[in-house]
């Protein structure tokens, strides 16, 4: 039993998390450590097979760890897993929902699996129920992409969870519905729930409170997103010509050059250290590219954005 | 209970909301009757068999006679010469020829000793054998009704019964071996199936991330199964009464509470093999392979175990079908009560109980 | 003036009573990067489907490499690569082993199949992964395959259907160059993709919205013309009236 008289500063709590696959031939996660406060908006940001639903599933106790501790709500994810399944929420990567009962059925279903009833918590799932109302009794299994990403969030909410996994709830989804679902989540927030939310994008890493970038199962990097980016060491610039792809080409040929990648329609640059001031270094860069008939190319200076962050934050934890 | 209830309310919902798995389970049992019934069968109809007969006289005749009246034969006569037989049997499809010699009669009235020639075509043992066995039978009834007052010294009448089954029908045998199919297959692989399909849709996840007894999950998808065999038991009984004209002669109500123990048994089964498996296909093929073939085999409803080699025999001793097979018959064809069945159904449960308990040790109760 | 090799004309589609496509009208030049974007069920896979020879159109015209999809699908299908999420090579057979499948697949003969395969394995840079299986391979590492043998034959038209996954920033960077590479050399790729950022990579892009395209330009044009800093809000704004977003 938690005592409630131990005000915990943290609901989420890793250290040293490992975990491994096929007797440690596949390294999942390896020497993962972070902690979530309650009521925070934690982002994992990250690509596939980086380790994040390996975390999720290890936090969620569906995973022993292989090494080190983890505590959800004060609870030990591996002594107290029952505790924990009463008390998270989760929305697993894939839609997990049964296809051939309907959206009533399916919401009614999981709120008495978690022994309550769907009256009791309604208002923390009013507002993205009544979008799902007119199909209330349509099979889940015939919803559109969004619809389904909306029954799954209520079914994981229905029981008024004290933390929320969502683990890549946004992939394959329409980008009008992963704006919504970010809206609904907003709300959320204001709830009081901790939610623990996994994604690829990463322009949702921008509305996330604090992120934790990870790649190949360890942590690049923890922090709230804008102190990543004020991290960023170097100054970054955005070199835009008419044919961007031999732009890229030719910049990556030029000894001046650090670092270049593609970004749409442009070319995210970074120099190697120089003496001369800024101003020299881009007329440089420009002069050199006109000499290689790039004649209308532009340049300027750039904010780095979470994925600038995160390619530069990659190539430094390359072997 | 409220929480066991809802769940097991949703799994009526799957299994009803499947129309094509609900058409092979309450259709499966119909079928098999019907065809078991009516189609399929070892029993001898409608024989094709030529009789040559070069006596032409009283004897011969009325045994012809007596062949063709007993309906079983399609009887054609042809005429003599014995290069014809060959004929006969490689293209006209006949299966056996009765062949009287010249004088037949008189040999039987004046030397007591006549002799007929029946010729069968055995590539098809089973039945050549039981073709010659009946037309020697219709032979030798013909014998005792003309041969009588001589005095033949030590004649042994034997006389023969047929028990529970004298008219040598079929349905006797297999009907029994098809409740314990149907249940097998039904409660086996359906059971299998439908726990490793939340495993693959993903839905396991969920309900294990929950205050839910995982324990109970197991409960909750077999409760429907057990429901559904019963339906189709009282299916094959009804089915056996009235159309293939075969009563329950023991009690209705023991045969019902062995059928729970052997589908419980089943589902056990079942509940094994969703815990070694992680794709509906390999639940399937497991079932079938692993189950479904045994039970066919071993269970004494097709083959007789008596006549398998020692180590075979012990090995039907596993197959939890041998048993209910036995006790069926026991019950159904011989109307035999608990005091003789006691022992098979102590094997059963006790099997049940082993095979409870395995896999519910085996289920996980996280993913790896 | 680069010649057209993909040609369609008020192109629809219907099941029934249901316009999956909407009398879909543009052209593309050889060796451009052309970008399909949609919401899923605003009709791209069934456009795509239309133009790949796999599915007969309603009404409408249309040709892919000369060839018209009413009539000559299976000269279109000998012509054109093909990728897609969903489609990708057999996990259970080695690098090699699928090369070699899906160029005799194509109808290369036995001496063009072990040059290419040589070729593509250097080009990849898989010579220490060459007989190992797929299903252990890094998933963009398996993509980057998947797109070299979807053009193993050389075709001068790609059609690529959602190709890119959850892949990290650089590896997606890397698949690119591959499409770039080919597109310099003339191939004509025609890909749908949900992932805003990569519609930025294309030359043109078209937008569907239930079934129509409602959009058809360069990136820059359209983000001036609605007046929006990014093609993820391009999209949204055009989206958000749609009437369809079933699956």
């Amino acid at each position: 039993m938690k005592s409630n008289s131990n005000m915990l500063s943290n609901d989420v709590v890793l250290e040293g998390i490992g975990k491994t696959y096929a007797k440690g031939a596949v390294v999942a996660v390896h020497d993962v450590s972070f902690s979530v406060r309650p009521g925070e908006l934690f982002g994992l940001i990250g690509p596939d097979g980086a380790g994040k639903t390996s975390l999720f599933r290890v936090l969620t106790t569906l995973l022993l760890p292989d090494a080190g501790t983890a505590t959800v709500a004060g609870y030990d994810v591996v002594k107290d897993f029952r505790a924990i399944r009463g008390i998270v929420g989760y929305m697993p990567g894939r839609f997990s929902l049964y296809q051939d009962l309907s959206v009533e059925e399916n919401v009614k279903f999981f709120a008495t699996l978690f022994g309550t009833s769907v009256e009791e918590n309604y208002e923390l799932i009013r507002d993205i129920y009544v979008q799902l109302e007119p199909f209330k009794s349509r099979r889940a299994g015939k919803l559109s992409g969004g619809m389904k990403q909306k029954l799954a969030l209520c079914c994981a909410l229905i029981h008024k969870p004290q933390v929320l996994f969502l683990d890549e709830p946004t992939t394959g989804v329409d980008p009008v519905s992963r704006k919504e679902f970010w809206e609904m989540l907003q709300r959320l927030k204001e709830q009081g729930i901790t939610i623990l939310i996994s994604t690829p994008y990463m322009d949702e890493a921008m509305m996330c409170e604090r992120i934790a970038l990870i790649q190949s199962g360890r942590i690049m990097s923890i922090d709230t997103p804008e102190n990543i980016m004020r991290a960023f060491p170097t100054t970054l610039f955005a070199v835009r010509a008419a044919d961007a792809y031999h732009l890229r080409m030719d910049l990556l040929a030029e000894p001046f050059t650090e670092s270049c990648h593609a970004f749409g329609d442009e070319v995210h640059l970074t120099l190697l250290r120089d003496e001369s001031g800024k101003a020299a270094r881009q007329q440089e860069v420009i002069d050199a590219m006109r000499a290689r008939g790039h004649a209308d190319v532009e340049l300027r200076e750039v904010e780095p954005s979470i994925e600038d962050c995160f390619i530069r934050l990659m190539g430094q934890h390359h072997a | 209970m409220n929480q066991l209830l809802s769940f097991v309310r949703k799994e009526f919902l799957h299994v009803l909301r499947d129309r094509k798995t609900l058409l092979i389970l309450f259709g499966l049992p119909i079928v098999q009757i019907l065809l078991f019934g009516f189609a399929l069968t070892n029993e001898v109809r409608n024989a094709n068999i030529a009789i040559i007969d070069d006596a032409h006289d009283v004897a011969s005749r009325k045994i012809i006679g007596m062949v063709s009246a007993s309906g079983s034969f399609r009887v054609r006569e042809v005429q003599g010469g014995h290069a014809s037989i060959e004929e006969l049997f490689r293209n006209s499809g006949v299966k056996l020829i009765v062949l009287f010699p010249a004088n037949f009669n008189n040999d039987l009235m004046h030397t007591q000793h006549a002799r007929v020639q029946i010729i069968a075509d055995a590539s098809d043992p089973n039945t050549a054998s039981t073709l010659t066995t009946y037309v020697s039978a219709i032979i030798a009834d013909y014998q005792k009704s003309t041969v009588q007052s001589t005095a033949l010294p030590f004649a042994i009448n034997t006389q023969v019964r047929m028990l529970y089954n004298p008219q040598l029908k079929g349905a006797p045998n297999f009907v029994p071996g098809v409740m314990a199919l149907v249940l097998m297959l039904v409660c086996v692989m359906m059971t299998s199936i439908a726990i490793v399909r939340e495993k693959e849709l993903g839905t396991m996840e969920i309900l294990l991330v929950s205050p839910f007894r995982p324990i109970l999950v197991i409960v909750a998808k077999v409760v429907p199964y057990l429901l559904l065999s019963l339906v189709n038991v009282a299916t094959i009984l009804v089915l056996s009464t009235y159309v293939l004209d075969l009563p329950v002669q023991g009690s209705v109500l023991l045969l019902f509470g062995v059928s729970t123990i052997f589908i419980l048994t089943s589902l056990a089964l079942g509940l094994l093999i969703s815990t070694i498996t992680n794709s509906q296909q390999s639940a399937m093929l497991f079932s079938m392979m692993g189950m479904l073939l045994p039970t066919i085999m071993f269970s004494g409803f097709m083959f007789p175990i008596e006549n398998m080699p020692i180590p075979l025999q012990v090995i039907s001793n596993v197959v939890p079908a041998r048993w209910y097979y036995t006790i069926v018959k026991a019950v159904m064809i011989k109307g035999l009560g608990i005091t003789s069945i006691w022992r098979e159904l102590l094997v059963l449960v006790g099997m049940t109980v082993v095979l409870v308990v395995i896999s519910v040790r085996k289920f996980k109760v996280r993913l790896a | 003036m680069p010649d057209i090799v993909i040609q369609a004309r008020e192109l629809s589609k219907r099941f029934g009573a249901f316009v999956a496509v909407d009398k879909i009208t543009f052209d593309v030049p050889s060796g451009e990067i052309f970008g399909f974007l949609g919401a899923n069920g605003a009709g791209k896979t069934t456009a795509m489907r239309m133009l790949s020879g796999l599915s007969r159109p309603t009404s409408g015209a249309a040709t892919v490499a000369g060839f018209d999809v009413f009539t000559q699908p299976e000269e279109i299908k000998r012509t054109i690569g093909y990728m897609s999420q969903k489609f990708s090579l057999y996990e259970d057979l080695t690098v090699r082993e699928n090369i070699t499948f899906f160029g005799g697949i194509y109808g290369l003969s036995n001496r063009a199949i072990k040059e290419k395969s040589d070729q593509l394995i250097v080009q990849l840079g898989l010579q220490a992964e060459e007989k190992k299986l797929v299903g252990s391979l890094p998933l963009g590492w398996k993509q980057k395959l998947a797109f070299s043998v979807a053009m193993i034959h050389d075709p001068r038209i790609v059609f690529l259907d959602e190709p890119t996954g959850g892949v990290d920033p650089l590896t997606r960077r890397q698949f690119w160059d591959l499409i770039y590479a080919a597109a310099d050399r003339g191939v004509t790729i025609f890909v749908t993709t949900h992932y805003m950022d990569e519609a930025e990579y294309c030359h043109r892009v078209s937008i569907m919205v239930d079934g129509a395209i409602k959009a058809l330009d360069t990136p820059r044009n359209l983000k001036q013309t609605f007046n929006a800093p990014t093609m993820d809000a391009v999209f949204y704004h055009l989206a958000r009236g749609a009437q369809r977003t079933a699956d």
